[in-house]
């Protein structure tokens, strides 16, 4: 088996979902420059209410097929997320949006806690698994491995990607957004209602965050109260590697970030003698971020044209 | 009644009363200025008139209702639109963008088309321009950006905020000879200035203001052959 193929592949897959985590990042960060340290939770609530869903519509014994049974839970999960999303900027930040920009970014890691808590104390503590509904079919591609569940998962991110792009660059609510980024009290000269556009920008946020946390729960067959921390961390580090308010950057950071888990992860070993196992993947992320930090802050697209007075 | 009125309007901006006690009144089809020195309070009122600050007190009755506090998203509705200070470009949005985002409030697409190519005729540099980064233009060009932008809202109403600032004097002709003509096709204008000349010059009607208070107001003509203002304002 070719592991640089395989590992390029396990890597497109990954880095696709925190692509779409890392988009939530970097919207919300661009309307209203705040790292929203929830988002990684409300991830991992949707993948909490598919898993609940699709329990419920086995345990009910409906006749309904494997696909259609987890399509129903992911629907469930991303309205779900959208609702959540809506509440936490309406209740959590908007109250603060004149504050320090500190006040805001403890706040953001307090919803953070409650969000993991609330979710322990519904679901418990223990892994929850993903049920086998859906048959797992194998193909061979030059040398390596693809499953349809990823085939699936990078098709979905890159469709979910697509369309978010178009809706930014293309549409009349995408210019209100990218207006309400750069100044919003000339977007409200201009009749752009700020807070509507704000609080849209969190439900979409929050529905890829969604999408985003039922794929990995389905990929690795397992769901947790606390995955939503490091997904967060990640895809925030995949935002900041990007450009953190750059949307195209977000996405590449994504992609980029987990090409180099993966190969990271396949090469550590054999390079080091085996003396450090794949079980460092997580380690590349933060190195990764530390690294961006140090040599160029704004990220790889973070580029902004100079404006002047 | 008058088309906008300002009735003793006072506004608190950054802890300071910046504006401590306006009276006004602007018709409809006039051109108005508001003139003053640096600090006298004047971008603060106008400020105060699209919704982007709320007097403390006072009243503003614009076509016969109270806007005092209205959020300025909804006062563009209402056709008060302003080209702030600073202009206020979005610099990253294209020309055509930022010209585009100018008719947020309007549905009809033919009508906006024809705005738009409106608005290229006026500044035909910005045609050229369109699909450049807004933050790529000179300031002059911007200036023309934030005028033909607001005017895509079909403003009954346009304020405008030291329009002359930082521009070259043939630039700053250009943009008074369209000024003049915004007013001509029927839009009620209020301009702030610091270059009181100019302004004076294409207006009807002025207010002087002074450390937050109106101190004089006059026909424009009186105004520009007032000793007192020409010594203050005129380097005269």
């Amino acid at each position: 088996m070719d592991i640089l193929t395989q590992q390029l592949i396990n890597g497109l897959v990954l880095g696709s979902v925190y692509a779409l985590v890392a988009l939530g990042y970097t919207m919300v960060y661009g309307v209203l420059e705040l790292i929203n340290f929830a988002h990684g939770e409300v991830a991992m609530v949707g993948a909490m209410i598919c898993l609940a869903v699709i329990g419920g519509l086995v345990e009910s014994g409906v006749g309904l097929n494997g696909i259609s049974i987890v399509l129903l839970g992911l629907a469930a999960a991303v309205l779900v997320c959208m609702v959540l999303g809506f509440v936490i900027e309406r209740i959590a930040y908007r109250p603060l949006r004149r504050a320090p920009r500190l006040a805001a970014l403890i706040t953001a890691i307090g919803v953070s806690i409650v969000l993991q808590n609330v979710a322990m104390l519904i679901w418990g503590k223990q892994y929850i698994s993903f049920p086998p509904l859906l048959p797992v079919v194998r193909y061979e591609l030059g040398g390596a491995v693809v499953t349809n569940f990823q085939i699936f998962i990078f098709l979905l991110s890159c469709a979910l990607m697509a369309g978010l792009f178009l809706l930014v660059k293309k549409t009349h609510l995408g210019r209100a957004m990218r207006a309400t980024a750069q100044a919003q009290d000339v977007a409200g000269l201009m009749g752009i209602n700020v807070n509507t556009i704000i609080s849209i920008t969190f439900v979409i946020a929050a529905a890829l965050a969604a999408v985003a946390g039922v794929m990995v729960s389905a990929y690795y067959g397992l769901a947790h109260y606390y995955m939503g921390f490091l997904l967060g961390l990640k895809a925030f580090t995949a935002a900041v590697l990007g450009g953190i308010g750059n949307i195209a950057g977000a996405m590449l950071g994504g992609l980029l970030l987990g090409v180099i888990e993966s190969l990271g992860a396949g090469y550590i070993g054999p390079l080091t003698g085996g003396f450090l196992g794949s079980n460092y993947q997580d380690v590349f992320a933060f190195f990764v971020l530390i690294l961006v930090l140090i040599a160029r802050p704004s990220g790889l697209l973070g580029e902004r044209v100079v404006e002047r007075a | 009644m008058s088309f906008l009125e300002i009735r003793n309007m006072q506004v608190a901006y950054g802890g300071i009363q910046a504006v401590k006690g306006v009276d006004l009144r602007v018709e409809s089809g006039e051109l108005v200025s508001l003139i003053g020195a640096n600090g006298a309070g004047k971008t603060t009122t106008l400020k105060s008139l699209c919704g982007l600050l709320a007097p403390s007190q006072g009243e503003i009755i614009y076509q016969g209702e109270n806007i005092n506090a209205k959020p300025s998203y909804e006062l563009v509705r209402r056709g008060i639109s302003l080209v702030p200070e600073g202009r206020g470009i979005f610099g990253r949005l294209t020309v055509e963008e930022n010209i585009k985002i100018g008719a947020y409030i309007r549905q009809d697409k033919t009508g906006i088309q024809a705005d738009m190519q409106r608005t290229y005729d006026l500044f035909p540099r910005l045609f050229e321009r369109r699909h450049q980064q807004a933050g790529t233009l000179s300031g002059g060009e911007q200036q023309m950006l934030a005028i033909g932008r607001a005017l895509m809202s079909r403003p009954r109403l346009l304020l405008l905020d030291e329009p002359s600032m930082g521009l070259a004097p043939m630039l700053v002709k250009k943009i008074f000879e369209t000024i003049k003509r915004i007013v001509e096709e029927g839009v009620t204008l209020l301009l702030v200035e610091q270059n009181a000349k100019l302004a004076l010059e294409i207006s009807q009607r002025a207010y002087v203001m002074e450390s937050g208070k109106i101190v004089l107001s006059d026909s424009a003509s009186a105004l520009l052959k007032n000793p007192s203002v020409q010594h203050a304002y005129l380097g005269g």
